[in-house]
């Protein structure tokens, strides 16, 4: 029926009044979308004004070529007709829109399927996000509950995973992490001893640049920047996957075998975190160390004995023991964040990328709040 | 004894997602080595009822048990030990995409039993083998097609010889054949392993060739309307709706061919 050839005539509508109170539409041209067609209105508008208005006819002797464009124009008049108690006569139309017609209208609008959007207030938006917000640390919360008793199974000996799992997931996150934390630790440890060297120097001082970058990479950076890279490399690659096996069933696969999913997905995921992010951070602050030496050396007229000398003198045992338990406390939120949203994922597609975007910024949001709460703990215990 | 009680039963289950209702009053037996069908139109609650049964979700009332053994009401290690004794192969086969097709099948073995690896990939050569795998053990399951996935979940699930399979939907996305070679493996499985065999569907055609029995599950009453044999339900049920799904809306010489189709899809 849509035959769009190039000459088609001009879609054009006219309305007489027929005898015993009766409006006659007359049909002409081609029918098509994109064809300017005629509106509704004109013949609604109509309905409402004559009020002795019985009946409706079509009438289409010179109607051309006609498609959906035609169907949504009777569709229309139709819906507006039922509701002003108006009979619509269709028998003038081609018997192809006809049937359509009829179709259109054969099942009935099912009572309350149509969904309707109310506009929230301010108030009422700002309620809801918190309560979700509420809601989401309830589900964290419970979460690691969950994990604390899989992690006491584990010392039973009762938690049952794949041992190959583990070394799969320990090697993900820790091996094949290292290019990563190697150029941002080098980079990072730069820009601290650029900022040493120029600040310093002025006050005849460039030698501590050493000790500047040495404490705040050991002490601080190392772990934090770990643990960021770890939530968008590792965290998010736990949440995609997990979600992923929930939207293919797999996790009930697991459940209906009776094998807990918490033990057998989510623990080695969090222990591989646990384990390597002490040595991650360790290597990065190795790299950001070598990384400082690097400007400082070329900088200030220092040599290489020399920064090491004063690098080695600048941070004690404790330094690295804060730094790397700090290391461990992000390795297991960033893990947490991660399974959780990937078990906690819903069963579509988008469901999966949500839960991901999810587990970074969780993750990233609960690294840089407990490395405050950290940082406050180690002053006042003198660390 | 084992004859006298029903393997399951199900007792007056209400099944809900928070307020929403998907089913309620459903109570219906299932015995020893029948093969029961789950049936109803699209969207009335059918796997969610399936969930409940093979311990996914609990019901919001009810009672579902297990040789006389409420399942829900039991511990959690009670309930672990009926589940190791349960087979369920998924719609979508979810086999897991990470193991090859003998890791999936020797998961559960290597979990609750002392077999050795060797042993282990022997049972889960045989299992391929039975579903017409043979060779396929060192495939993951996104290199073989819908099928062969279908029928690697179906290995999976026979893997611990269980006493009670459940399927959903196992012909969804499949060939007419591949559908009729599912159905008569089914039927030679719980034939040879002398399983109880639930199964949620829609396929009339594997309803009438494999059913011992059946519930007819509502989507507008939200409940049960009928059990018994899909084919006496057929041609015996009082219930015009029951007989004009099991007659592809045929019931009563049909609807006038020329009326255009008034029931909502």
């Amino acid at each position: 029926m849509t035959n769009k050839n190039n000459q088609s005539q001009p879609a054009q509508l006219s309305l007489a009044d027929g005898s015993h109170d009766s409006l006659q539409a007359t049909l002409t041209g081609d029918w098509l979308l994109g064809n300017g067609l005629p509106d509704a209105d004109q013949v609604t508008a109509r309905f409402a004004g004559a009020s002795r208005l019985q009946r409706l006819e079509y009438a289409t002797p010179g109607l051309g070529h006609w498609d959906s464009g035609l169907m949504t124009f009777l569709v229309n008049i139709q819906r507006n007709a039922d509701d002003a108690g108006i009979a619509v006569d269709s028998s003038g139309l081609p018997e192809g829109a006809q049937k359509l017609l009829h179709l259109a209208f054969a099942v009935k609008e099912r009572e309350g399927a149509r969904r309707v959007f109310k506009r929230e207030s301010f108030f009422e938006q700002v309620g809801k996000a918190t309560d979700e917000m509420w809601q989401q640390s309830l589900a964290l919360v419970s979460f690691l509950g969950e994990l604390m008793q899989s992690f006491a199974r584990l010392l039973k000996g009762k938690a049952n995973f794949q041992r190959s799992d583990l070394l799969v997931v320990l090697q993900e996150a820790g091996a094949e992490a290292l290019p990563i934390v190697s150029l941002i630790s080098f980079l990072i440890g730069m820009i601290f001893a650029f900022v040493g060297v120029i600040q310093l120097q002025a006050l005849g001082a460039g030698i501590y640049t050493a000790d500047l970058v040495a404490v705040a990479m050991v002490r601080e950076m190392s772990a934090i920047m770990t643990g960021i890279i770890m939530a968008g490399r590792t965290g998010a690659s736990y949440a995609a996957q997990l979600g992923t096996m929930k939207v293919n069933e797999e996790i009930d696969a697991l459940t209906t075998m009776g094998i807990d999913p918490i033990d057998f997905l989510v623990l080695p995921r969090v222990i591989a975190l646990i384990i390597m992010m002490p040595f991650l951070t360790m290597y990065g602050s190795l790299m950001g160390i070598l990384g400082g030496m690097l400007v400082g050396v070329s900088m200030l007229d220092v040599n290489v004995i020399q920064y090491v000398e004063q690098t080695k003198a600048a941070v004690g045992l404790h330094d690295l023991f804060g730094g790397l338990f700090k290391a461990v406390v992000y390795g297991t939120l960033v893990a947490t964040a991660g399974t959780q949203q990937g078990i906690a994922c819903g069963n579509s597609a988008m469901a999966v990328g949500q839960a991901t975007t999810k587990a970074v910024v969780m993750g990233i949001v609960l690294i840089v709040v407990s490395a405050s709460i950290l940082t406050v703990i180690y002053i006042n215990i003198g660390i | 004894m084992a004859t006298a009680t029903p393997h399951i039963s199900v007792v007056n289950v209400r099944m809900a997602y928070g307020d929403f209702l998907i089913q309620q009053n459903l109570t219906f037996e299932v015995k020893r080595g029948e093969v029961f069908i789950i049936m109803g139109p699209s969207g009335c609650g059918k796997s969610t009822v399936l969930k409940s049964l093979v311990g996914l979700k609990s019901p919001a009332e009810g009672a579902v048990m297990f040789s006389g053994e409420d399942f829900w009401g039991a511990p959690e290690s009670e309930q672990d030990q009926w589940k190791r004794r349960f087979g369920m192969l998924f719609q979508s086969g979810a086999l897991w995409s990470s193991m090859t097709l003998a890791e999936n099948i020797g998961l559960s073995l290597k979990q609750y039993t002392d077999l050795t690896d060797a042993e282990i990939r022997e049972v889960a050569a045989l299992k391929l083998s039975l579903v017409g795998l043979t060779g396929f053990e060192d495939y993951y399951p996104n290199e073989i097609s819908g099928g062969m996935q279908k029928r690697a979940a179906l290995a999976r699930a026979i893997a611990m010889d269980p006493e009670i399979l459940f399927f959903d939907e196992p012909s969804a996305g499949l060939d007419p054949i591949s559908s009729k070679l599912l159905d008569d493996l089914i039927l030679e499985l719980r034939d040879s392993l002398g399983a109880t065999v639930v199964i949620v569907t829609h396929e009339l055609a594997s309803i009438f060739a494999i059913a011992d029995n059946s519930v007819f599950l509502d989507a507008e009453t939200k409940t049960m309307l009928a059990t018994g044999n899909p084919v006496e339900l057929r041609d015996h049920c009082d219930l015009f709706d029951v007989r004009d799904f099991l007659s592809r809306g045929d019931a009563d010489g049909g609807p006038d061919p020329n009326e255009l189709p008034q029931q909502s899809i």
